[in-house]
C-alpha cells in the first residue's frame, strides 16, 4: 500500500534527520513527571510484583533501600509484595534503563535531547560489569556505588556537560562503529571517545582533585560506559517517529525479564507482548545456563535504531564475546536484519562490509513475511536476586509480538 | 512443437539450485552432486491468515 511506504518512509526519515547530543546529568525526580516516594521505573512493558522475576525482585528491594523506602532488603520485599511501591515502564516517562532498568527519585540520569525535534530523554549512569543492580545485584557494595553516582559522579558529569554546551552523539557513534563497537555489548570505543570529550570539562568544572580523579578512573575503567548514553540517545531518536499513521516501523522493543515488548508507530503506545526469550551466549567462569535470566532490559532500543545485534558486522569481537560466532556470521547478522528494515542508515556505515549503512526501520511486515526475529546482543543476568551479570549472548525477539502487531496495525489501517 | 535441448546441460557437470524441501538437495549430494539449498520459508511461516494480511498490506 502507497500510504505505508510513504509512512515508513516519513518515519525513517524522522530517524535519520535526529540530531541527539548528551547536554546534561540531573536528579531524576526534578525532570520525570510524576517520579515521586515509592515510584519506580523499570525495564521493559508493564509487570506487576508477582510476575517479576528473581533479578528485577533483587534490584526493586535494592533501590527501595537505597531510597531510604525500607530499612533493609527483607523489609523491603514484604513492602513491594504488599503493594508499598508504584511500578511503571521507563518508557512511559520518557527514559530507558539496562537489564532490570531502575529508574527512582534521586538517581541521577543522563539528558540525552534531540535538537532536532525538540525532545529529550533520560537514562541513569552505567554501573559497571559484574555485581550491580541493573543485573540484579543489591548490596552494601551495589548500594555504596549507586551512592557515589548519586553524590559524586553525577552531579559532576553535570557541570561538565553544561560546561561543554552538549556532545554531539551522532557523529561519535559513526567513529564508535568504525572503531569496532556495536553500542550494546561493546562500547570501548565510544566510551572512550566519551572520556576524551568529557575529561577536559571535568577538568576545568572540579574543585576537587580525589573525586575528579575518582570520576576519570571510573569513566576510563567501564568498557559499558556509552552503553546508557547510546540507550538515551536511541530514545530521544524513536520518540518523534511515534504515531504515525499508517507506518508500520517498529518504535520500541523492550523486555522485562517476564515478557517482551514491542511498539509499533501507527498503533501508538500499545504494547505487543509475549514471553521472552532464553539469550544463547557464553558464561562467566562457575556459571552455565542453568543459572541464567530470559531475556531484560530496555537496551534493545538501540537495536531498534538499528545498532546492537543489527550493527553486529561492525564488531567481529563482540560476536566473540557473546558466542555469536566468527567474523562472518557477525556479518551475516548486519545483513540479515537488513531484510527487515526499511533502509539503512549513510551517517552510520560499517567500513567492513563495504560501508554498509547499518539497518534501520524495523518494518513489522518484513519480520512477519520473512520470519526472521530481530537479533538482540545481551547481558545475561542471574536468576536469582541479589548475584549480578553470569554471561552474555545473543537472543531473538520473539515473533509473536510481531504477528499480533502485524494484526492490530491491519486493522488500523482498514485491512482486517 | 518439438524444442531443441541443449546437451551440453547433461554433458557437463551439474550445479543444482534447489528452492523447497532440503531432501532433494540431500538426495543429489549423496550422489556427488554440487548443490546450494535456499533458505527459504512460506510468507509468515506458512500461516494463511498472516499472509492474507501480508498480502493485502504489501511488502
Amino acid at each position: 500500500m502507497e500510504r505505508i511506504e510513504q509512512a515508513n518512509e516519513e518515519a525513517v526519515g524522522r530517524m535519520l534527520a535526529a540530531d541527539p547530543v548528551l547536554i546534561d546529568v540531573v536528579t531524576a525526580g526534578d525532570v520525570i513527571d510524576g517520579l515521586g516516594e515509592k515510584v519506580i521505573l523499570h525495564a521493559g512493558p508493564p509487570i506487576d510484583w508477582a510476575d517479576m522475576c528473581g533479578p528485577m525482585r533483587g534490584a526493586i528491594t535494592g533501590i527501595a533501600v537505597f531510597e531510604g523506602w525500607a530499612p533493609d532488603l527483607e523489609a523491603a520485599e514484604e513492602m513491594a509484595s504488599a503493594g508499598a511501591f508504584e511500578f511503571r515502564p521507563n518508557h512511559h516517562a520518557s527514559a530507558v534503563g539496562p537489564m532490570t532498568g531502575m529508574t527512582t527519585l534521586s538517581q541521577p540520569v543522563m539528558v540525552v535531547e534531540n535538537r532536532k525535534y525538540g525532545n529529550r530523554s533520560y537514562c541513569t549512569v552505567n554501573e559497571g560489569l559484574g555485581k550491580v543492580m541493573r543485573f540484579g545485584g543489591n548490596d552494601a557494595e551495589v548500594l555504596d556505588r549507586l551512592r557515589w553516582l548519586r553524590d559524586v559522579l553525577g552531579p559532576a558529569m553535570g557541570v561538565a556537560l553544561r560546561d561543554t554546551g552538549g556532545i554531539p552523539l551522532k557523529s561519535l557513534v559513526a567513529r564508535g562503529l568504525t572503531m569496532g563497537d556495536e553500542m550494546h555489548q561493546r562500547n570501548v570505543g565510544c566510551s572512550g571517545l566519551m572520556l576524551r570529550a568529557l575529561a577536559p570539562a571535568l577538568a576545568k568544572t572540579s574543585t576537587d582533585t580525589k573525586a575528579l580523579s575518582e570520576s576519570l578512573a571510573f569513566i576510563g575503567g567501564n568498557d559499558q560506559f556509552f552503553l546508557n548514553i547510546a540507550m538515551a540517545m536511541g530514545k530521544a531518536i524513536m520518540d518523534p517517529v511515534r504515531d504515525i499513521d499508517g507506518s508500520c516501523v517498529v518504535t520500541a522493543m523492550s523486555r522485562n525479564g517476564t515478557t517482551f515488548g514491542i511498539r509499533v508507530s501507527g498503533t501508538g503506545d500499545r504494547w505487543f507482548t509475549a514471553p521472552v526469550e532464553m539469550p544463547e551466549g557464553l558464561y562467566f567462569p562457575g556459571f552455565t545456563e542453568a543459572d541464567a535470566n530470559p531475556d531484560m532490559g530496555d537496551s534493545t532500543i538501540v537495536e531498534t535504531i538499528g545498532l546492537g545485534g543489527f550493527a553486529m558486522g561492525a564488531s567481529p569481537a563482540v560476536a566473540g564475546f557473546v558466542g555469536a560466532g566468527t567474523a562472518a556470521d557477525a556479518a551475516n547478522y548486519t545483513r540479515t536484519m537488513a531484510e527487515i528494515t526499511v533502509g539503512e542508515n549513510p551517517e552510520w556505515t560499517i567500513p567492513a562490509l563495504d560501508y554498509l549503512g547499518v539497518p534501520t526501520g524495523i518494518d513489522i511486515r518484513l519480520v512477519v513475511e520473512t520470519g526472521l526475529a530481530p537479533v538482540i546482543n545481551t547481558g545475561i543476568a542471574h536468576r536469582e536476586p541479589g548475584v549480578g551479570q553470569v554471561g552474555a549472548g545473543v537472543v531473538r525477539a520473539p515473533m509473536a509480538c510481531f504477528e499480533q502487531a502485524l494484526v492490530a496495525f491491519a486493522e488500523s489501517v482498514g485491512v482486517a | 512443437m518439438k524444442k531443441e535441448i541443449d546437451d551440453g546441460l547433461l554433458r557437463d557437470p551439474l550445479c543444482v539450485v534447489n528452492v523447497g524441501l532440503e531432501g532433494f538437495a540431500a538426495d543429489l549430494e549423496a550422489q556427488g552432486l554440487t548443490v546450494t539449498q535456499v533458505d527459504w520459508t512460506p510468507p509468515a511461516g506458512g500461516d494463511a491468515r498472516l499472509a492474507d494480511i501480508l498480502s493485502k498490506l504489501g511488502t
